[in-house]
């Protein structure tokens, strides 16, 4: 008998769709209930957006003032109590999850299984190591708590709409550190489709050149309506912030569609892309390895290509 | 203050890994091995605080076999002040090398402990935020900016937000991401030096660690590969094969 509790993601009063599709994996465990978790200041608003996820049997809150922000040395004893009587915890494999759920499975002594691609029983798991060069299948021990993370390219989100779960707010004895405090987040105002979540990505590569030549890649981005992402040669040199990049260390993503423009294609970058729907690669070197994973190879000048394929399209 | 750094020893970034034909592990005889790539940026960071004047002592640690002090040496010739070495040969989780942090804080008493965010083998990316907790103290996650200043770290973190800036009282766990720093480069005299600094070898036996094997690897395999593709001529062709595929 299964019982999952999924750690809720939200920014700004909003649900996170990566909410979602750890909630498509505790799905796949067949699970007696799943129940989701939302620490929040204010959780009316991400509760109720949980509360339509397909497969949600509850949605629990924790509303106080010292969860205005994700900090995990506060959220994680909090998540540690509500975990009782669970079989099982999941979050989902972004930065907010890295972050706090190790240390949720660390207050609870057991191990924690990172990066979930596919469930095979309620205790065993496939999840990638080597930058995803290797998939191991792991076997949790089925006398603990299942502490998770769910790698969100792997999981579609669970459709929302049609459920109507129940609300409830929870309320948990424990004592908050205050070592750890909030300053600020710098975040990259954009009107274009968020990166982790969007179906159509152009990402440019050390191949474009500068900061300044990056516009193209903007510019055709905005064209098709596609989010932007990076290699992480690309941010080293400064051309982009750091939350574009793609790849074993930045995000991990699976659009239908992924234009890599100017990327040669680094293992670790293409760990990134490996569930994209179809990749599409435009690079002046015909031998770069990008062109071994890519489902359609366009060899030549990513500045003469891309004005064409935008006038192409008129 | 003192920093303890954790310096993992993995297969190096470029190998391409293989895994065994049945599936029992991958191929790592007469691989190349070197620092997990993010704890040589925690071992670059905590150099630059003892340049500054902020720290005085730096110790990295290693956890792994007798032949482990090789990959030591590295870390004392990169600048380390002395190097503990936790012996043992079996492969160690990320709680229970938490654990062994734990232990060696109790005896080292750090003001600050910096790891990489992953190791590059298991890609776990668990190790800090578990120290954290067992310790009660703050973590900073994905740092790539470190600042202290009156017993208070000052960190920006790399989140998927953009960068997200929190302040942490001392002592505390720090993990690091791939842009805090540059690692130096390793001179030669500096291996010369390195020869002189101590290691303390310690048994993992006699730390009083439970080791925690909660997660057992069944198997292994290589991942699914994706199909070769087609080329493309031109501008044009591409147009119209991505609108075929109804993508555009």
């Amino acid at each position: 008998m299964s019982k999952i509790l999924v750690i809720a993601e939200h920014l700004n009063g909003k649900l996170n769709s990566s909410t979602a599709r750890a909630v498509s994996a505790a799905a796949a465990i067949k699970p007696d209930a799943i129940d989701v978790l939302v620490l929040a200041d204010n959780a009316d608003a991400i509760a109720a957006d949980a509360a339509k996820i397909d497969g949600v049997s509850r949605v629990l809150t924790i509303a106080r003032a010292e969860n205005a922000h994700p900090l995990a040395a506060v959220l994680a004893p909090q998540i540690a109590k509500a975990s009782a009587g669970y079989s099982h915890v999941f979050a989902p494999s972004t930065t907010f999850g890295k972050d706090v759920l190790p240390r949720v499975a660390a207050l609870l002594g057991v191990a924690q299984v990172s990066d979930v691609m596919s469930v095979e029983g309620s205790h065993t798991f496939k999840r990638p190591i080597y930058a995803g060069n290797a998939i191991i299948t792991v076997e949790a021990d089925a006398g603990s708590t299942v502490v998770a993370t769910i790698r969100t390219a792997s999981w579609a989100a669970a459709a929302t709409g049609a459920n109507n779960a129940p609300v409830e707010t929870l309320s948990v004895d424990v004592t908050l550190p205050t070592h750890t405090r909030f300053v600020e987040l710098q975040s990259g105002k954009s009107d274009r489709p968020d990166l982790q979540s969007a179906s159509k990505v152009v990402s440019g590569g050390r191949g474009v050149g500068s900061k300044e030549n990056f516009e193209i890649i903007y510019k055709f981005a905005d064209k098709i309506g596609a989010a932007v992402g990076a290699s992480r040669a690309a941010v080293d040199a400064g051309y982009v912030p750091s939350d574009l990049q793609v790849g074993q260390t930045g995000k991990i993503i699976a659009p239908e569609l992924y234009m890599a423009i100017g990327i040669s294609g680094a293992i670790q970058h293409l760990t990134g892309i490996k569930d994209a729907g179809t990749i599409v690669a435009i690079n002046k070197d015909g031998e770069a390895p990008i062109f071994e994973i890519a489902d359609i190879g366009l060899v030549g000048d990513l500045f003469k290509i891309l004005p064409e394929l935008e006038q192409a399209l008129g | 203050m003192k920093i303890l750094v954790g310096y993992k020893r993995v297969v190096d970034y470029n190998v391409r890994i293989q895994v065994k034909p049945d599936g029992t592990g991958v191929v790592t005889d007469g691989v190349k091995l070197s620092a997990n790539p993010f704890d040589d940026i925690a071992l670059e960071e905590a150099l630059r605080l003892r340049e500054k004047g902020v720290a005085e002592e730096v110790v990295v640690v290693g956890i792994g076999p007798a032949d482990l002090t090789a990959h030591l040496r590295n870390g004392l010739a990169m600048g380390a002040n002395r190097a503990i070495h936790v012996v043992t040969t079996d492969a160690v989780q990320p709680l229970t090398a938490a654990r062994v942090f734990q232990k060696l804080i109790e005896k080292e008493q750090p003001g600050l402990v910096i790891l990489g965010k992953q190791a590059i083998d298991d890609d776990a990316n668990q190790t800090g935020q578990m120290l954290a907790a067992l310790w009660d103290r703050p973590q900073a996650t994905f740092a790539s900016k470190v600042e202290i200043a009156d017993g208070k770290v000052t960190v920006t973190r790399e989140v998927d937000a953009g960068l997200e800036v929190i302040e942490a009282e001392l002592p505390a766990v720090i993990t690091t991401d791939l842009r805090l720093n540059e690692p130096r480069f390793i001179k030669l005299p500096d291996i010369m030096k390195a020869k002189s600094k101590p290691i303390d070898s310690i048994e993992f036996g006699s730390l009083g660690v439970e080791a925690n094997d909660h997660l057992k690897t069944t198997h292994y395999a290589a991942p699914a590969k994706r199909s070769k593709g087609v080329m493309v001529k031109d501008a044009a062709e591409l147009v119209a094969a991505l609108k075929q595929k109804g993508l555009l």
